[in-house]
């Protein structure tokens, strides 16, 4: 002990500074985030009578169970590339436009964050409903004779996810754009490739960052979401519902558990591959 | 008279807050090296990004080998651009970045590969094939700039500063390996620098730009011996500047009164009239001072300060006006003038120039 190298007194002096941060911050994160993970962990491989088990896992290999499960992964799949669709443009012309219009579409990307996103999907419920806005709207204009039956239907169930979470592919996508050198798109220019050329081969690889980065932002939670497609209705069953269900209806804490295990790890197998793809950190690790 | 490649006619530019080019005008001809010289936010890149098509002019048409390249966009133009950020695509090798003008053109891949090998040879950076841009130095991924620029064989290629980044001595390099490159692939470069020096050692032609207009175009030695204004005079190499009365004229001898005294300069080139108003422009290099008054001049003036300048001596001298001149002496320190000495100052009428003195002739 009396040998350790000895830190330079000033990186001591950070060191025991950053020290003073990230050691409360690091008990936050055990009480709030693996000690209930270590008790869900636990719960899943038990039984109601405290014995170890791995019936719990092996009750999810049911059709209808792993169904649900591809179910949620196909939402969050579409979910995910519509929200890339128009999240990706987005951002590329907020962090082109000028400062005006930025801060205003900046704007407009932020303010849905005041509000809870259950009070504002039901204010879609009511623009989509029988006789809503929209209906009244293209009856009015001559467009539709009898009112569309909007809700329920697997559209306006994805229509609320992307409502929901494209804001996590607006922000990374238009902070890579706007990170990004534009002289190399006239660089690009100048050596002779026409705009869409110099789109595809500067701007794109070089905003890649971001677009996985949205990517993932957006898939993640998009797998355990099942409120919205509860309240847009139709009644599509997702991971989400089955954990309540099991946790709420049921009474299952086990089997409960043991599902939401394998949503965890599904998530973090996502993650893992995005890293190892060399994607930026997000701020988690 | 030779070839003209790039025709700029009565460009104007405005971004919205007032004029960065207004109205100008400049022809090179092929295989011409042309420095647009000036101070910063003087329209020389604004001039630069209209011929490459990056930008567009308000007026104004850009003529290159006699087609009208004003509407097309910079992918249609045959000519190329050394950034000054060099703007290397991050995200490609070396190999790759020169080849990218090549493939974009859909050349094969043998054709693709023989040339990006002849241009790495070129600029000597053979063996960086693999590298990324990002681990390379300054000077090396300048080379890669020139050799992506160059890949394409452009009729024009465009520097923006290309030596700006890089420390004196790499500078000095590059501008020799530079000049010598253009003269060997005798291709036409337009060349941005706001450093008078790299100017006069490069340039076939100086266009010395001040406020988005052309204060005088011309051959490095027209320009530093003949300046137009007293802007060019100022800006390039260092010199005393006197205004003054034409006093007398004689032949080709004219004298000058000022507020310091008079002095004689050669009025062959300007034709000056008596009584008119001129500037004298007369380097720093080429201003003596002496200890006995010289015939012709009376210049008195009171020695502030000698410093050793490497190979000459110059004096700071404080003259009668209350400006101050620095003269050049070969003497060595020990018998140059002391603080506080009086002295005259002189130099050859051939080697002052009249400011506008060459129009004024004309």
């Amino acid at each position: 002990m009396a040998h350790k190298k000895a830190l330079h007194p000033l990186k001591a002096k950070e060191a025991r500074r950053n020290a003073l941060f990230t050691v409360p911050m690091a008990c936050l994160a055990v009480l709030l985030v693996a000690l209930p993970l270590v008790y869900v962990l636990g719960m899943a491989l038990t039984t109601a009578d405290g014995q170890l088990t791995l019936d719990n896992f092996k009750g999810i290999l049911r059709a209808d169970y792993l169904l649900v499960f591809a179910n949620s992964m196909k939402l969050a799949f579409y979910t995910t590339v519509i929200s890339l669709l128009i999240g990706y443009p987005f951002g590329y012309f907020m962090a082109r436009s000028g400062r005006r219009w930025k801060a205003l579409l900046m704007l407009l990307v932020i303010i849905p964050f005041w509000t809870s996103a259950l009070v504002r999907i039901y204010g879609w419920k009511i623009l989509l409903q029988g006789n809503g806005p929209i209906n009244t709207v293209l009856k009015s204009l001559g467009i539709i004779e009898k009112n569309i039956k909007f809700l329920g239907s697997y559209g306006s169930v994805l229509l609320a996810m992307v409502y929901c979470l494209i804001s996590m592919m607006i922000l990374p996508c238009h902070s890579a754009v706007d990170k990004m050198d534009f002289t190399l798109v006239e660089a690009a220019r100048d050596l002779g490739s026409a705009p869409w050329r110099a789109f595809l081969d500067v701007t794109l690889p070089l905003t890649m960052p971001g677009i996985l980065a949205g990517c993932v932002l957006v898939f993640v939670p998009s797998v355990g979401i099942f409120y919205l497609a509860d309240i847009m209705g139709g009644g599509l069953v997702l991971v989400g519902n089955l954990i309540r269900d099991q946790l709420l209806k049921v009474r299952d804490w086990h089997m409960g558990s043991a599902m939401s295990m394998v949503l965890i790890v599904l998530t973090a197998g996502i993650y893992l591959v995005y890293r190892r793809a060399g994607g930026d950190d997000l701020g988690v690790f | 008279m030779q070839e003209i490649l790039l025709s700029l006619q009565h460009i104007s530019k405005d971004f919205g807050e007032g004029p960065v080019l207004s109205d100008v005008s400049l022809e090179v001809a092929r295989g011409e090296f042309v420095t647009l010289l000036g101070a910063s936010g003087c329209g020389k890149t604004t001039t630069l990004r209209i011929i490459s098509g990056l930008e567009t002019a308000d007026e104004g048409r850009v003529i290159l080998s006699g087609q009208d390249m004003t509407d097309l966009p910079p992918e249609k133009r045959p000519v190329n651009t050394v950034f000054q950020s060099y703007a290397l695509f991050p995200h490609m090798n070396v190999e790759k970045n020169v080849a990218y003008g090549l493939k974009v053109r859909g050349e094969d891949k043998a054709t693709i590969k023989a040339r990006v090998k002849e241009m790495l040879e070129l600029v000597q950076m053979s063996d960086y094939a693999r590298r990324m841009p990002a681990q390379l130095s300054g000077g090396q991924r300048q080379r890669i700039a020139i050799a992506r620029a160059l890949a394409l064989q452009p009729q024009l290629l465009l520097l923006d500063e290309p030596l700006g980044a890089l420390d004196l001595q790499l500078r000095r390099q590059m501008q020799v390996e530079l000049k010598r490159l253009q003269k060997k692939l005798g291709i036409t470069f337009i060349y941005i620098t706001h450093d008078q020096e790299e100017a006069v050692n490069m340039s076939d032609r100086i266009c010395v730009m001040r406020g988005g207009r052309f204060e005088q175009i011309g051959t490095p030695e027209e320009i530093y011996d003949q300046p137009m204004t007293r802007y060019v005079a100022q800006f390039i190499g260092r010199s005393t500047i006197f205004t003054g009365k034409v006093k007398s004229v004689n032949g080709n001898a004219a004298v000058i009164e000022d507020e310091n005294g008079s002095f004689t300069v050669d009025a062959s080139r300007a034709r000056l009239t008596v009584g008119e108003t001129c500037e004298v422009c007369v380097r720093t290099e080429r201003m003596r001072a002496s200890g006995t008054p010289v015939d012709g001049f009376s210049l008195p003036g009171t020695v502030r300060e000698a410093r050793y300048a490497g190979g000459s001596v110059e004096t700071f001298v404080l003259m009668a006006g209350g400006a101050e001149a620095v003269a050049t002496g070969e003497e060595r320190m020990a018998d140059a003038a002391k603080p506080g000495d009086t002295v005259y100052l002189y130099w050859n009428p051939a080697q002052a120039a009249v400011i506008g003195g060459a129009s004024h002739g004309a």
